[in-house]
């Protein structure tokens, strides 16, 4: 019962902690950015402030999801997975990595469960009760509900089939359920004063959720697991604009685009309809969560709509259970089950029946979901059994197959099996194989990054090489840092922190009067004094900031001496300065003093002739500070000479 | 009461004068002060502006007559001047502009008030509220240059204001008043034309999004009310392509299909390389890509619009087709490509093992751009949509534009067929009607036939039905094709038999399209073999009637079939052309005679004969008014026969022959009355024999109203007819009636109704009256005063001469006219069954009928149970229940319940179609009617019902609750 639909190998490291480190100081290039190989000691824990800080159990790797942000001083954990190919220690992230000495409730400030599947939240008990972690869980209310079962359903095979010790009891599994809060769809929980996430809606199982995190103006978006392309019951992950420093996607399908699942959504059907109008049956073997309901819904609605008669059934026990939840967390659903279930709840299964162990034998066509998916053991292998001798009847793999197991076997073209006991099961049965998977694909992941518009992406949870594919692409048409940080390696990212500084309304009112309004968008200079004063900062006019301080005003006034080589007198040579710069400045007012000088605004120009040489006019350009701009370029201009006069 | 309300109103509006004397002036200017004075008194009295603000609220829910406005606005923008209150001043402002709008008032008078006041004011909404009165008064104004540029004015000095409101409306107003032409050539009062279109423009980067928006709508505003937009803009509306506000996008992929549009043709360069294309592809491009934008409005909005893009290229076209499949960075071809090479490799059908869609070639990583800029996959993933709207908008842009673009539509194909698997009907019958809309360009291949064929089985009868009419119109490439189509037909025909009729039709087309695909399949298909003779067929078996209509049909149009055919199948053809001539074709078949195939081609040439019969006998008709009663009688009955032969003849007549028919048939019953003894005899004695007159005057009146409401097509000048001989028959009643009753009391009533019927006659068709020369009512209308003085016996005995003096009125035919008709096909009526149900409580019957030339069933047709014990029950069928699969045809599917108190064993209801008339909604609105007086309710209601079906006998049996 991992995560459902997994079409990937799945890539196991030898050990599980490797970390990645993103760093990058306040003020920021980006060359900055170093990526850390191998474990880092303590000193990462005591990250500036503002920087996110990650921790990644499910790097390039798919399986056990576990990652852990820092972010302006906050911890956060994502998911708690664990490993379904381990079955020792190696199964569960190693937690002693957070903190070598000290309690975890005291170093992270939440922990976020994005959805029920067992690589996203099977440490959440160990996690919990046997490391010991005392903290808020958030999560969906659907993933609240389902993942206890889920969680229970692992332990009873690990520990009363296969008889493993250290394993966590129902006990632990209850207390953990207790610490968990669980959150609305785009509900804001302020987990503490600074800290708050938010909900977003991820498609991929029922309840699976994006979360935001953010501290302040920082924001780190989770995809947890999403799907882009809607199905039959559940809809498409959406994500508002909404900027974040980071946004962490997964990428199992980082190097496919997907067809359109309409031809496979027929094909699929037509497969089904033809074998029971032969009088065959047909075997889906699935797990019991997602896509079980997935193809329960979509026969569903075919036997409606072509009016079939031939029985569906269902294996009871856990899936039973699951459809249960599904009823109610309607509004989790996609829109046709959302609008219609008024009327009818579509997960209230009109022509599928919970199924009996000696419904097999019964003749005529039927069709039948069965667990598990991998026809390694269980009710689906006993179903096969009876059922491959005929070539009437048909079996479907709706996923992928481990290799090893029966279905593995079958799929690649097996007709002979061998069962145990040196049985030999010659398969007649036709073998059919649909992929219904609820990964985002390439394009998928591409057209969620555009929607949230992140500042940097952080690829997890695929595999290494075909990230760097993904990485190379979204660097190239988003223009945004990416990174691929490894098991265990810390990314360390810069941010830039915005500041809010107040202004007074006054020299808000004052600057505002002088522009137009349609360009408030961009940019403008604006003159005034910063105030910082109990780590508020204000901005305020000059005068008011000297009042305010208790501060005389000391005037300062710039002089500058412009040599020009002019033989005319003082007089004449102020005439020439004063209908050239007139002749150019069209929008300041211009002046001929009768002393002699020229004012342009307050700026002042006075000619004289030089001591030591009389075919050489000094002139003396004085400003004062707040006029430097144009001080400044009437100083350039006059250096430049003025124009030869029609003399 | 009201009069002594009205005196103290006059009394303290007397007082208030005298206590404020700029008042005074005031009062000269009020023509009539009842509404005016009263608004002021209150607005007086109001001591809070809660108060106040009541009061208005109050006056705003009267209307006001348009003689009245200009005092009333005076009152209250005095009351404007003086109010503090914003919430007030905003109340008085938006009555200001609601007033403007009041018909007959011209409001260029409290223009300057308006803009005078506009300038004083400070509250932001007041001030949002004062311009929209302002666009009020513009749009009230159209013609007046001068106005239209001082608002534009005023609306650009106001643009700057801070609080967004004001801009909306500033930018509104600019949108719908702003001047044309960029130089308008008066340059009234120094106000110089500004170019609006920059002005706007510039608001399009505005810092709230809703002014952004506004500034959109009005740029859009301004191209709809003929302004030629600027190519710059496009550039800027493409920056707006990526606002975070939804508005702001859905508004700017409108701007920019508008200047696509508009300029299609010109040339701009792609960003970040140097090549360039055409703007309506780059536009297409952009709006493609807003088919993925995260808000469904906008995605809606793209679709819809990519539809009507038709000068686009096709090699961008078809790119919205393509997605560029890969799977671990190899190329990989999608389901569609697979199937059609299976099918061109002659492997169809095969079994898909895993692995078969594994991928080929290695995918250059460079190359794969994951966002297109371009139109990549817009079509898949709009069809792939979350929303259904989405979906639906973009099967209809799929529709349009494989419309325009035959090669398109062979490509969209295997799209569309996908959609047929749609999880909303809704979409899935979309996609099936936008299917037959391009059936014209395509032929299916036979894996997609199979995909639509499979779509028969769907439980949806419009889904089903939808289909049998794609079906009608498609091609299909091989005989297998019509092997699969005909026995998925017949599976359909078995699971749901009721769908008989639709799919015989279908099978009928399906046989005269593919005439050389059926010939191989004709052997098998009638199971003939060439040297025994095979059992021959159930002829009342819908399926084997179903495998005939296909083969006579292909027959038709391959003569070399009949040699195939077996003797029974002869003898089928011959009973199934006369039981199901609409389905049937005639053939020219070896060694019979049939006289019309081999006559027929020699007549189409001429003129229709039949028509000029219709018309010759007609004219007969009436050309032959004075003839003796007797030949009179004699004439119009052979008439009357040979239109109604005629009729069942020619279908395309039959509308004509039966109204013409039904007019003689009038004449004819009234003749008849007057030709009655009766009327030499002395009253007492013809008791019993004045039934046959009344019933023919009762008689009359049903044909009248048949004529005018079940016939479409019928004229004015028809109706004046009609309504005629209704006031005939109506004088004929009189006079019986008078006869047979005692006593002159009734007939002052009766005698009285009549006279104003005439009048009404003569109001309603006052125009049409110079046609009545020498009628009826033509010499009543002469001796109409007189009758009003006379006495009952002497106002009868006028009408009783004039009535027989009257002449036959011609009555001219109509282009074309058609009977109204109806059946129901279900219930059938055949079940021995009854349909039991506890008494008290209710039973649904499924009632589903055809309606042919019905205007607006929806209000006029109804449903009647007739039950044994004589009750009858009318029943309104659901606006939603009507569907309209044709021109002409309505098709009513709906439920109707039946209950009923215990029987004792199961009876028959009868359950018939009426159509509901009012005679008096047709007659047009004319000036006599008092402006709102009639209220709505008259003309919907139903002055009567004719019934026009077949009624159908259903077997019921309510039982007694059991206790």
């Amino acid at each position: 019962m991992s995560g459902g639909g997994h079409a990937s190998p799945l890539h196991i490291c030898p050990h599980s902690s490797p970390r990645v480190q993103f760093s990058h100081p306040t003020k920021g290039s980006e060359e900055l950015v170093r990526q850390q190989g191998g474990g880092g000691g303590e000193g990462d824990l005591a990250m500036p402030l503002t920087c996110p800080l990650l921790r990644v159990g499910a790097g390039q790797d798919v399986g056990r999801s576990c990652i852990l942000v820092s972010i302006a001083g906050k911890n956060v954990m994502l998911d708690c997975g664990m490993h379904m190919g381990f079955n020792d220690d190696r199964r569960f992230p190693d937690f002693s990595y957070i903190t070598q000495n000290g309690r975890l409730t005291d170093f992270l400030d939440c922990v976020i469960i994005s959805h029920f599947h067992l690589d996203h939240c099977g440490a959440l008990p160990y996690f919990s009760e046997m490391v010991g972690y005392d903290g808020p869980i958030y999560m969906t209310h659907p993933t609240q509900a389902i993942c206890p079962i889920l969680l229970e359903d692992y332990r009873k095979i690990a520990v009363d089939k296969k008889g493993e010790a250290n394993f966590f009891t129902s006990q632990m599994i209850k207390d953990c359920m207790k610490k968990v809060v669980a959150v609305h769809l785009h509900q804001t929980v302020q987990v503490d004063d600074e800290l708050e996430i938010k909900a977003y809606y991820a498609g991929h199982v029922l309840g699976a959720a994006m979360f935001q995190i953010k501290v302040g103006s920082e924001s780190v978006v989770y995809t947890g697991d999403y799907n882009m392309t809607p199905d039959r019951h559940l809809g498409a992950a959406w994500i508002d604009k909404c900027r974040p420093n980071l946004l962490i996607t997964e990428s199992t399908y980082a190097t496919t685009i997907r067809d359109s699942k309409r031809c496979r959504e027929r094909d699929f059907l037509k497969k089904v309809h033809e074998t029971v109008e032969r009088g065959g049956k047909v075997l889906i073997p699935v797990f019991a969560l997602g896509r079980a309901q997935e193809l329960c819904i979509l026969l569903e609605t075919f036997w409606e709509r072509m009016n079939l008669k031939v029985p569906i059934y269902f294996s009871t026990g856990l899936t039973e259970k699951a459809n249960h939840y599904y009823k109610l967390f309607i509004t989790w659903t996609n829109q046709k089950i959302r609008k219609t279930f008024v009327q009818r709840n579509m997960f209230e299964f009109k022509h599928i029946k919970a199924f009996d162990r000696a419904f097999a034998d019964n003749p005529g066509p039927m069709v039948v979901f069965a667990t598990p998916g991998m026809l390694h053991a269980g009710q689906s292998l006993q179903i096969f059994r009876k059922w491959a001798g005929n070539e009437k009847n048909m079996v479907i793999m709706p996923g992928y197959c481990v290799q090893g197991t029966v279905g593995h076997k079958i799929l690649s073209g097996q007709r002979k099996l061998e069962m145990e006991g040196r049985q030999v099961l010659e398969v007649k049965m036709q073998v059919e194989y649909m992929s219904f998977s609820a990964h985002a694909d390439a394009k998928g992941i591409m057209q969620l990054v555009g929607q949230a518009e992140p500042e940097s992406v952080l690829l997890v949870h695929g595999e290494a090489k075909k990230m760097e594919f993904l990485k190379q692409k979204i660097e190239q048409e988003f223009r945004v840092n990416c990174y691929m940080p490894a098991n265990g390696e810390t990314v360390t990212l810069p941010t830039s922190p915005s500041i809010p500084v107040g202004i007074s309304l006054g020299l808000l009112k004052q600057e505002m009067a002088q522009g137009l309004l349609p360009e408030a968008k961009k940019p403008r200079l604006l003159h005034g004094t910063l105030i910082m004063k109990d780590s508020n900062l204000r901005l305020v006019s000059s005068e008011q900031a000297l009042k305010e301080l208790g501060l005389a005003e000391h005037q300062l006034r710039f002089t500058c001496r412009v040599h020009l080589h002019d033989t005319r007198k003082e007089q004449e040579t102020a005439m020439r300065v004063h209908s050239h710069l007139k002749s150019i400045l069209k929008d300041h007012c211009v002046q001929h003093l009768p002393d002699g000088s020229v004012t342009v605004e307050s700026i002042l120009i006075q000619a004289a002739a030089h001591s030591e040489d009389p075919g050489t006019k000094v002139l003396l350009v004085s400003w004062t500070y707040q006029d430097e701009e144009l001080g400044s370029y009437l100083t350039s201009l006059l250096k430049k000479g003025l124009p030869q006069a029609p003399s | 009461m009201a009069a002594h309300l009205k005196k103290r109103v006059y009394e303290e509006f007397t007082k208030v004068v005298q206590q404020q004397e700029e008042i005074a002036t005031k009062k000269l200017r009020l023509t009539k002060p009842s509404k005016s004075a009263a608004l002021h008194i209150d607005l007086c009295k109001a001591t809070s502006p809660a108060d106040a603000l009541q009061y208005l609220l109050q006056f705003a829910r009267k209307p006001v007559e348009a003689e009245s406005v200009e005092g009333v606005v005076r009152i209250l923008l005095e009351h404007y001047y003086k109010e503090n209150d914003p919430s007030v001043r905003l109340k008085i402002a938006s009555l200001l502009g609601l007033l403007s709008k009041t018909e007959g008032f011209s409001p260029d008078c409290i223009m300057d008030d308006a803009v005078n006041i506009l300038q004083n004011e400070k509250s932001h909404q007041v001030l949002a509220q004062l311009l929209d009165t302002l666009l009020a008064i513009g749009t009230k104004l159209p013609e007046n240059q001068a106005i239209q540029m001082r608002l534009v004015d005023v609306a650009c000095k106001h643009l700057t204001d801070t609080s967004h409101g004001v801009r909306n409306k500033c930018l509104q107003l600019l949108g719908n008043l702003g001047s044309l032409e960029k130089s308008v050539t008066k340059d009234t009062e120094g106000l110089a034309a500004r170019d609006v279109q920059k002005i706007v423009g510039d608001y399009f980067s505005d810092q709230d999004p809703r002014v952004r928006t506004a500034a959109i709508k009005a740029m859009l505003q301004l191209h709809e009310r003929g302004l030629k937009l600027h190519q710059t803009i496009y550039n800027q509306a493409c920056k707006l392509l990526s606002d975070d506000y939804e508005q702001v996008r859905s508004a700017a992929v409108q701007l920019i299909w508008v200047v696509s549009q508009l300029y299609p043709e010109s040339i701009v360069p792609i960003p970040s390389s140097n090549e360039e294309i055409r703007l309506i592809d780059d536009a297409f491009g952009k709006i493609c890509h807003m088919v993925s934008d995260g808000s469904w409005v906008v995605r809606v909005q793209a679709a819809k619009l990519l539809g009507s893009m038709e000068q686009v290229s096709s090699h961008f076209l078809e790119q919205t087709l393509d997605k560029k499949l890969m799977s671990d960075l190899r190329r990989k071809r999608t389901a569609h490509e697979r199937a059609k090479e299976l099918y061109s490799s002659g492997e169809f059908s095969s079994g898909r093992k895993w692995g078969d869609d594994a991928p080929k070639e290695e995918v250059d990583t460079g190359a794969v751009n994951l966002i297109e800029s371009g139109a990549c996959g817009a079509f898949v993933h709009g069809l792939e949509d979350e929303m259904y709207e989405v979906r639906i908008a973009a099967v209809e842009a799929l529709c349009m534009l494989a419309q325009s673009s035959p090669s398109f539509a062979e490509k969209c194909l295997d799209f569309l067929v996908d959609m047929f698997n749609d999880e909303i009907e809704e979409v899935r019958l979309q996609s099936i009607h936008t299917m037959r809309k391009i059936s014209n360009n395509i032929t299916l291949r036979e894996d997609q036939l199979d995909t639509v064929l499979a779509v028969l089985e769907d439980s949806s009868r419009d889904i089903r039905e939808a289909l049998h009419e794609l079906l009608c119109c498609t091609n299909v490439s091989t005989k297998e094709g019509i092997h699969l189509a005909l026995v998925e037909l017949l599976k359909n025909l078995t699971k749901y038999p009721t769908d008989r009729d639709s799919i015989w039709k279908c099978l009928k087309f399906l046989g005269s399209r593919h005439p050389t695909l059926v010939l191989p399949l004709v052997p098998e298909l009638l199971s003939t073999h060439p040297f025994f003779d095979t059992a021959e067929p159930d002829m009342d078996d819908p399926a084997y009637i179903a495998v005939l209509v296909l083969i006579f049909n292909a027959a038709k149009m391959c003569p070399t079939m009949p040699a195939l055919f077996s003797d029974h199948t002869f003898r089928h053809y011959a009973y199934l052309r006369d039981s199901l001539s609409h389905l049937v074709p005639a053939l020219r078949l070896p060694g019979r005679k049939l006289v019309s195939s081999t006559v027929y081609p020699n007549i189409v040439p001429h003129e229709d004969p039949s028509q000029q019969f219709l018309q010759q006998s007609l004219e007969r008709v009436y050309s032959l008014q004075h003839l003796d009663p007797q030949g009179a009688q004699e004439l119009l009955e052979l008439t009357i026969r040979d239109l109604q032969r005629l009729g069942e003849l020619q279908s395309e007549l039959a509308g004509v022959a039966d109204f013409s028919a039904a007019y003689l048939r009038c004449q004819l019953l009234l003749i008849k009355a007057l030709q009655e003894k009766l009327w030499n005899v002395a009253a007492p004695l013809y008791l019993k024999q004045s039934d046959l007159a009344s019933a023919a005057a009762k008689q009359i009146m049903e044909e009248t109203y048949k004529m005018e409401f079940m016939y479409s097509g019928v004229e004015n000048k028809q109706v004046v007819i009609i309504h005629h001989m209704r006031l005939q028959a109506k004088a004929l009643q009189l006079i019986v009636t008078a006869r047979t009753t005692r006593g002159v009391d009734p007939l002052f009533g009766m005698c009285e109704k009549f006279l104003q019927e005439v009048d009404f006659f003569q109001r309603c068709f006052i125009a049409d009256l110079p046609h009545l020369q020498d009628s009826f009512v033509d010499k009543l209308l002469d001796l109409m005063p007189r009758l009003m003085t006379s006495k009952p016996a002497e106002v009868v005995k006028i009408l009783q001469t004039t009535l027989r003096q009257s002449t036959l009125l011609h009555l001219p035919l109509p282009e074309q006219i058609d009977k109204a008709s109806a059946t129901i096909i279900e219930p059938a009526g055949e079940s021995d069954n009854p349909l039991r149900f506890t008494s008290g409580l209710v039973v649904a019957l499924d009632v589903d009928a055809t309606l042919e030339h019905v205007q607006d069933p929806q209000s006029t047709v109804k449903v009647q149970v007739l039950y044994p014990d004589g009750q009858a029950q009318m029943i309104h069928p659901k606006p939603a229940d009507f569907r309209n699969p044709g021109p002409g045809r309505h098709r009513l599917i709906t439920q109707v319940y039946l209950s009923h108190t215990a029987w004792t064993e199961p009876c028959q209801v009868e359950v018939r179609l009426l159509l509901a008339y009012n005679s008096n909604a047709r007659i047009p609105k004319s000036s006599w009617i008092e402006g709102g007086e009639v209220s709505p309710q008259v003309e919907t209601s139903i002055e009567g019902t004719i019934p026009f079906s077949k009624p159908v006998k259903v077997y019921i049996m309510p039982k007694p609750a059991r206790r």
